[in-house]
């Protein structure tokens, strides 16, 4: 894919990012004064920053010291955004195993999830946006007549037969063929389909088996979560994951206060801080009080399906039950529950 | 226990001591401390690793090649110590010091290179069993940490433990030194192949993932290795008294050259096995050889360090190169350098290029990386440098206890 693609979401460019940072602190400047009526944003940091760094991994604090936990964050992250935050410590609920199912005959390109996940999860917004999901754009493959003898012979001895290029170089849908920075005018466009990609909370993680301190693990209803607070940001997740779905704060993450969900948990959207990696935990705030991940609540054409899969009654099981179904990269035995299917 | 003060005293006063030459030499090296400060500030403290060159699509990149590359530096000790003390190859004996010395340097420089590699380095203390978790045996980077501890603290023992009797005129307690020795001959193998299966588990980066790494890793390490150490010994014969016999530095010029006889074997082997079916799986090593979709940042660094590489092979392969003391120092600088490009550069980043959905992005280093980096090299070749020059006081006698005169 082109390079020049890339700039729009990487937007590495330092002096723009400089201007962004400066620009952040004003606001965060101007959010402090008008929050200031208790205690200001730096005095509760500091306040917190000791007992926080010497706290456990999550998976190991007692059900007491997992809600101090919680507390701490909510007291810090209210006086932080200047509004009331709830940082909730929910485990995962009884007989439930969250699946997930995306129709991509109907998916439209739209990207609704991708923004909508950010909204919901407290991701950095500028100076590297982060976004969870990344919606592929698949070339339609088609063959024409006219580029018959196009293209460079893969045998040049002899003239027939085999071709790199011509009519058999045209995309016919697989992943290297794809880009994630299209910018259409309109979606859906004629010669596209669309692919979005998020984390699989796969059975058999790659990214859990390479973490050195256990800070990402499978929590019982399949989640694969991780603790912000006990990552040392070595990122061999990032280097084991096969669906490129973990994202890393390089720096502080920028989440204007007017822009902050309050509604967060500590395993999944509360806000991050530098050096850690993060990715999409099926909305666990959401999920685990019976309520649907933002993405698929936002998706205009209901091309995302989720729900528990160990209920037969559950949506995601009868889309197993009844529709064409695949994983990605199956191949890589990591056990997806994220299923692609198509009517 | 005051005599063992006295000896790091001794020891560093000693070190700290030279000629113009010598302080000219630690005052160039102290100059890159200065953007080297500058850099750390801005990425520990100030910005975080934004400052870097580094993104999502790659997230490892120089640092770790940097530390990578260093772990075969450090295990490339074994070198010398295995045939002095296997073989009882006798002219090595004034040269198995100055292996240790590397050795420890060099782990000691991987050590500050994971320190900028990672994101938290506040947090370091979560990997330490009991007051954090340390998921051993699942994760292979608690594994390297192990074998890097455990490598760095063995040859701490074997250097200063000789040193120090020497250094008090008493005679080695040779079933406890043996016995480090030849662990330590063992652990060096496990510091590369730990390192290696660490990038070659990786599924979903094709580059790393194949069970050559691990072979062609430690032929790496014990060809950069061992030109370091000859570089290393060639200086020191010029510049102090100690006696380093040609036999010492000919029977490493020979590890040398067939250790990179080896390595380029395999490094045909992973080309054509890769490259002539050409599937997706080789497409990572197809852009560090060619570039892919216009993308050619990697290429010459690759062909930089194949010329270097081979180019030193073919020149090695002749004695009377080898054995030319002139132009020997030479070829062992590039070499050196060849094989960091190689795996400290062009392996690293080429294992996520394209990403593991198919992604090409290109990775340029940023100032502050480079000032980071030739800091980090500079202050390691700053402690390699007084360290052999202690040892090297210690061989000459020149370091020695009160006590110990005249024994």
């Amino acid at each position: 894919m082109p390079a020049e693609e890339k700039k729009d979401v990487k937007g590495r460019d330092i002096s723009r990012r400089q201007f962004f940072k400066e620009a952040g602190a004003v606001s965060a400047a101007v959010a402090a004064a008008a929050s200031s009526s208790v205690v200001g944003p730096e005095e509760a940091e500091a306040r917190t920053t000791f007992a926080e760094f010497f706290q456990k991994n999550y998976r190991l604090m007692t059900d007491e010291e997992k809600k101090e936990a919680c507390d701490r964050l909510e007291q810090r992250h209210s006086e932080e955004y200047g509004k009331k935050v709830t940082v909730d410590g929910s485990p995962a609920m009884k007989d439930v195993l969250f699946g997930y199912a995306l129709n991509i005959q109907k998916c439209i390109g739209c990207r609704s999830c991708v923004h909508a996940c950010v909204k919901e999860n407290n991701q950095s917004r500028h100076d590297a946006e982060i976004q969870w999901i990344r919606v592929i754009r698949m070339e339609k493959g088609n063959f024409n007549i006219e580029d018959m003898n196009k293209g460079y012979p893969n045998t040049p001895n002899e003239p027939f037969g085999t071709k790199i290029g011509g009519n058999a170089y045209k995309g016919a849908g697989v992943v290297l063929e794809g880009q994630h920075y299209y910018q259409p005018e309109r979606v859906p466009e004629k010669d596209a389909f669309y692919f979005p990609v998020q984390c699989m909370q796969c059975e058999n993680p790659p990214c859990v088996k390479v973490c050195p301190v256990k800070t990402t693990y499978r929590d019982p209803d399949g989640i694969v979560v991780i603790d912000y607070n006990w990552c040392i940001g070595c990122r061999m997740c990032m280097g084991a994951c096969p669906y490129w779905a973990r994202r890393f704060n390089w720096g502080d993450p920028n989440l204007p206060a007017e822009e902050m969900n309050p509604k967060t948990h500590y395993l999944g959207n509360r806000p991050r801080m530098r050096g850690v990696v993060e990715k999409c935990t099926f909305c666990l705030q959401r999920t685990r009080k019976g309520r649907y991940p933002a993405c698929v609540e936002v998706c205009p054409v209901g091309a995302r399906k989720f729900g528990n899969l160990l209920d037969p009654a559950s949506e995601v099981r009868k889309v197993l039950e009844r529709k064409k179904v695949f994983r990605l990269k199956a191949d890589k035995n990591t056990y997806p529950k994220f299923f692609y299917f198509i009517d | 226990m005051k005599s063992k003060i006295d000896f790091v005293l001794d020891f560093f006063s000693y070190a700290l001591k030279g000629g113009v030459k010598y302080y000219t030499w630690l005052g160039i090296l102290a100059l890159f401390v200065i953007p080297w400060a500058y850099g750390s500030y801005q990425q520990l403290i100030a910005k975080g690793m934004v400052v870097t060159g580094f993104t999502d699509q790659i997230s490892w990149a120089l640092y770790e090649g940097s530390f990578v590359f260093l772990i075969g530096v450090a295990a490339a000790a074994v070198t010398v110590v295995f045939p002095y003390y296997v073989y009882n190859y006798k002219p090595l004996k004034n040269a198995v010091l100055i292996g240790e010395m590397l050795a420890v340097t060099a782990i000691i420089m991987v050590m500050v290179f994971i320190i900028y590699h990672m994101g938290r380095p506040d947090r370091s203390w979560h990997m330490i069993p009991i007051i954090g978790i340390f998921n051993w045996p699942d994760s292979l980077l608690t594994w390297d940490v192990v074998v890097l501890n455990g490598y760095l603290g063995l040859n701490l023992i074997c250097a200063f433990y000789s040193m120090f009797k020497r250094y008090t005129g008493q005679p080695l307690n040779e079933k406890f030194y043996m016995t480090f020795v030849y662990i330590s001959i063992v652990w060096a193998f496990s510091i590369h192949t730990v390192t290696a299966f660490m990038l070659s588990t990786m599924a979903s980066r094709p580059m790393w993932f194949h069970s050559i790494m691990p072979i062609k890793f430690i032929s790496t390490a014990f060809t950069g290795g061992p030109a370091l150490i000859i570089v290393a010994l060639l200086t020191v014969r010029k510049h102090t008294r100690l006696e380093i016999p040609d036999e010492a530095i000919n029977m490493l010029s020979q590890i040398v050259v067939w250790c990179l006889g080896i390595a380029l074997f395999l490094l045909l082997s992973e080309i054509v096995t890769e490259l002539y079916p050409s599937t997706e799986e080789s497409f990572q090593l197809k852009y560090a050889l060619f570039g892919m979709f216009g993308l050619t940042k990697l290429v010459p660094w690759s062909w930089a360090s194949f010329i270097m590489m081979i180019g030193s092979f073919v020149l090695l392969l002749i004695p009377r190169v080898r054995k030319n003391y002139t132009v020997l120092p030479i070829i062992c600088v590039s070499l050196f350098i060849g094989i960091w490009v190689d795996k400290g550069y062009v392996l690293t980043v080429a294992g996520m290029i394209p990403s593991p959905l198919g992604e090409f992005s290109e990775y340029t280093p940023t100032w502050i990386e480079i000032f980071i980096l030739a800091g980090n090299w500079a202050i390691g070749f700053m402690i390699f440098t007084i360290l052999v020059k202690g040892a090297v006081g210690v061989m000459l006698g020149d370091v020695r206890h009160p006590s110990a005169a005249g024994k």
